[in-house]
């Protein structure tokens, strides 16, 4: 989500060791909180639970039970990190895989992203940025129960070897469970080995995840499933227009409707307290408030990409430049400009956002499904007037998240710690968005414009390549704007994917014009990659088509000294049967694109009938590197490509005199099973540093399709989402 | 009073009887394996049973319930055995899982009533269950999945 390549080589100089060890020792408390710990959990439905834990670190806790509980730093969202980052510590302990379990951590420095320097899940990191973590982590607990047991029977740990949850030496045996005590009392060794990956017993495995059992019986907690008792549940009035602001409420009606306990203005808007959703939900329905309605009332989408098209019509910030592009372009044999657009999107997760509080005089405590514990525990602790210290953030199930969980103002989460204020300490209130609310709350993907223009020689080769993008910057406004934004006049995150044009051209010139506007945006799955992969690949498919080449060929050519763009692009075509006839009707498109340290390439399979497209069949490659659960990552290329065909073929927010048109599934599709083609997954098997790959299954699918509508029709898409009828 | 019977209990509860089944499950009974996604039956995540028929319990009043019985998907099965539990898993199906109720319990429907479903029965019966995470793929593999277990006689 944030300037990987920076981050990358910030995380590759950081000694894990150290990290691993300084999180040792006395740590021994604080992983139990009440209501949400296994601890907890357990002891409700009555299970045995051990009195006596060996804790080596932050990230394992093992019982004389032999249950080992791997505390996870990362949210679970859907992606699965609740499997692979406990295999990987796992592995190197040598558990038994059936005794394994996860619990989610509390927010504390120990368990920052190593690379991000605070907790969070996003960019599509946790299991690259994890790696080294878990793995030593589950390292150094068996070098501790190597080093208990070897104690126990006076022979040298070097003669010890260990297997699914015990340790060995020739004919003896003691389980982890049995050295809990010994263990607890030793030192951890300040350096241990890592298995050679030759003996992996799970990474590289297609596991199952753990998860899977109560998401199939409606156990799983969601920050909407939390309860507490006497919790009421407040639902708020908020601005029907960015930047309104409250001027009065009228509330006689809705104050006195069944179960209303309070109606009070907090700095969000009004909030309509009950005793449940229902009730509040209708009594705010009931509420007539008067709304200073401020600069955006007049916003209008249609006028906001008309001033993107007259801005990029004169240079941007230079952000690349490669050689002459205006030059070249000048002189080339042929030439072709295109502007490409996409709207406003809502990360629309199935899950509408919901904050829990139980506000004390003195401490609070914060249930919710958040991307950004460190952030939100900050702001909560703000919001509350508390120190930081004195406020804890649970962290549940994540109904989906896709970057709208890591809000950096914690909009959903400092919301319901002034709700819990206006009620006064001592406080229990859920708040809970209803969809419209969610989709109309901002923090949208921004729309974006991207101008492009190239040309070809005589021979048909591209000679220059010019992007002009128009949008709104997602870094400005977050933690991460000084490190990203310093010095330059720009946002990365806008022109990620254009910049790091991987095709051979010799004069490239990408630009950058930011738009101020007053619609908050911020990252959405797979963030500028969801828009500039679109123009790119669409663009150098209209060259391929200007110089009378086949669209996977004219690729290839240029990217010969990029392997592993070239490994992915081949893997697709070739799986998919490029070269082979479709029937009529039908045709094929590729995209290509390196986004979040992995590399992907989709063929995507449409027809085209009058005034609808269908896409019949997605064939992905991926290339993550060494990778952890091809099951996952499977999973995880074909919802990012189902995630990216919603937004091409469905998806747009539009504005009309500041109001949001669309506000719910009905005016926002996504899409559906009876819409959903199949969809294969072919993972590039090698040992490269791993990649991301929650967000790197989306950028493609919007290209491929577009493509491949243009393979039939004959037409250019360079606007999403998708409509025949303004196809060019 | 409204007086019906959810997974087998009667329950007997003093509510407006226009408030959705949806809150009233949730909220009075506890049970939240049921989901709110969107208010207005087009995401299917608060899909339930009543009398053996799939329900958007986000905009079916409580007392269309009375009398009858809802079957939530805690009431599915009591131990995960359910052929429609057992395919989810073996295919992992869920990614967030917050949908997955829904699906499942129109998925049961779909079963019931046509024990070895073809890929347009699938579409058909599951259309109006949005999956954002994108599983359709696996939810089709498992409801085929569960079919063979039915046919093969494993089922409950």
């Amino acid at each position: 989500m944030i300037g990987r390549k920076m981050l990358r080589e910030k995380v590759e100089r950081r000694d894990f060791l150290k990290v691993s060890v300084a999180a040792t020792g006395g740590l021994l408390i604080g992983f139990h909180f009440p209501g949400i710990s296994a601890l907890a959990s357990a002891q409700s439905s009555g299970q045995q639970v051990a009195t006596d834990a060996f804790m080596p670190n932050a990230f394992v806790r093992i019982g004389a039970d032999e249950r080992i509980t791997v505390i996870v730093n990362h949210s679970e969202m859907g992606q699965g990190v609740y499997t692979s980052l406990p295999m990987l510590l796992a592995d190197e302990l040598d558990a038994d895989w059936s005794k394994v379990g996860f619990e989610s951590a509390p927010v504390d420095p120990k368990y920052n992203h190593p690379a991000f320097g605070m907790q969070i899940t996003g960019g599509s990191s946790s299991v690259w940025s994890g790696l080294e973590q878990f793995r030593q982590a589950g390292a150094t607990a068996r070098a501790m129960l190597v080093a208990a047991a070897a104690q126990q029977w006076n022979v040298d740990p070097a003669s010890c070897r260990t297997e699914s949850g015990s340790v060995f030496n020739g004919t003896r045996k003691v389980t982890y469970g049995q050295l809990v005590g010994a263990a607890s009392k030793l030192t951890p060794p300040a350096q241990v080995q890592l298995k050679d990956p030759k003996d992996f017993k799970l990474i590289g495995k297609p596991i199952k995840r753990l998860d899977t059992p109560q998401k199939t019986n409606g156990a799983a907690v969601f920050g909407i499933d939390v309860k507490m008792p006497e919790m009421m549940t407040a639902v708020v009035a908020r601005p029907p227009i960015f930047g309104a602001k409250m001027r009065s409420f009228d509330d006689s009606r809705a104050r006195s409707m069944p179960g209303v306990r309070k109606i009070v203005a907090v700095p969000s808007g009004v909030a309509v307290i009950a005793d449940s959703f229902w009730q509040a939900k209708t009594a705010r329905d009931a509420l007539r408030v008067e709304w200073d309605e401020g600069a955006m009332q007049n916003f209008n989408t249609s006028e906001m990409m008309q001033n993107f098209r007259d801005k990029a019509k004169s240079p941007g910030t230079s952000v690349r430049k490669d050689g002459d592009a205006d030059g070249a372009l000048s002189n080339a044999a042929k030439k072709l400009e295109a502007v490409y657009e996409v709207p406003y999107l809502s990360h629309l997760m199935m899950e509408p956002l919901n904050c829990v509080v139980d506000l004390r005089t003195d401490s609070c405590e914060v249930s919710t499904g958040s991307q950004f514990q460190t952030v939100d525990r900050a702001n909560a602790a703000k919001a509350a007037g508390l120190p930081n210290e004195k406020v804890q953030l649970h962290t549940t199930f994540l109904g989906g998240g896709f970057g709208r969980r890591a809000n950096p103002q914690s909009d959903f989460v400092v919301e319901a710690v002034y709700v819990a204020k206006a009620l006064g300490a001592p406080a229990k209130v859920k708040v809970i968005w209803t969809r419209e609310d969610d989709m109309s709350g901002g923090w949208y993907r921004p729309a974006f414009l991207h101008a492009l223009a190239g040309g070809i020689d005589a021979s048909g080769n591209a000679v220059c390549f010019r992007s002009r993008s128009v949008g709104q910057s997602i870094m400005a406004g977050t933690p991460f704007a000084a490190a990203m934004l310093k010095g330059k006049n720009y946002d990365p995150a806008s022109v990620e994917g254009l910049d790091d044009l991987p095709y051979e051209i010799p004069n490239i010139a990408i630009e950058s014009h930011q738009a101020e506007i007053g619609v908050p945006v911020q990252w959405l799955r797979s963030v500028g990659h969801s828009h500039t992969a679109f123009a790119v690949e669409c663009f150098i498919d209209e060259l391929a088509a200007l110089a009378g080449k086949d669209p996977y060929q004219f690729r290839r050519a240029m990217l010969q000294k990029h392997p592993r763009h070239l490994g992915v692009l081949d893997l697709a075509a070739q799986k998919a049967g490029w070269d082979k006839p479709l029937p009529k009707g039908m045709g094929r498109g590729i995209a290509v694109h390196f986004a979040f340290e992995s590399y992907s390439a989709h063929v995507a399979e449409v027809s085209v009938t009058e005034d609808k497209v269908r896409v019949h069949r997605m064939v992905c490659a991926i290339d993550c590197g060494q990778y952890v659960n091809p099951g996952i990552i499977a999973a995880q290329v074909e919802g990012g490509a189902i995630f990216g065909a919603s937004a091409a073929l469905f998806q747009e927010l539009t504005f009309e005199n500041g109001r949001l048109q669309q506000t719910n599934f009905n005016s926002f599709p996504v899409m559906r099973i009876n819409e959903c083609p199949q969809i294969e997954t072919h993972i590039v098997d090698n040992h490269e540093k791993p990649g991301g790959i929650g967000e790197p299954g989306v950028p493609c699918a919007a290209p491929a399709i577009a493509n491949a509508v243009f393979a039939v029709t004959g037409k250019r898409i360079r606007r999403l989402p998708i409509r025949l009828t303004e196809a060019v | 009073m409204i007086d019906f019977s959810v997974n087998g209990k009667r329950v007997n509860l003093d509510v407006d009887p226009s408030t959705p089944l949806l809150w009233v499950v949730r909220e009075r009974l506890g049970l939240t394996g049921t989901k709110y996604g969107c208010g207005m039956a087009q995401c299917g995540a608060c899909t339930v049973h009543i009398n053996g028929e799939a329900v958007r319990s986000c905009v079916a009043p409580v007392s269309r319930a009375v009398g009858r019985s809802v079957t939530t998907i805690e009431g599915l099965s009591p131990d995960l055995s359910h052929p429609l539990q057992r395919a989810w898993i073996e295919e992992d199906v869920p990614q967030c899982g917050y949908c997955q109720s829904g699906q499942l319990m129109s998925a049961a429907v779909l079963l019931r009533e046509k024990p070895s479903p073809t890929d347009e029965d699938i579409d058909e019966a599951m259309t109006g269950n949005i999956c954002r995470c994108g599983t359709y793929p696996r939810i089709r593999r498992a409801i085929h999945r569960a079919a063979e277990m039915v046919a093969k006689g494993g089922a409950r």
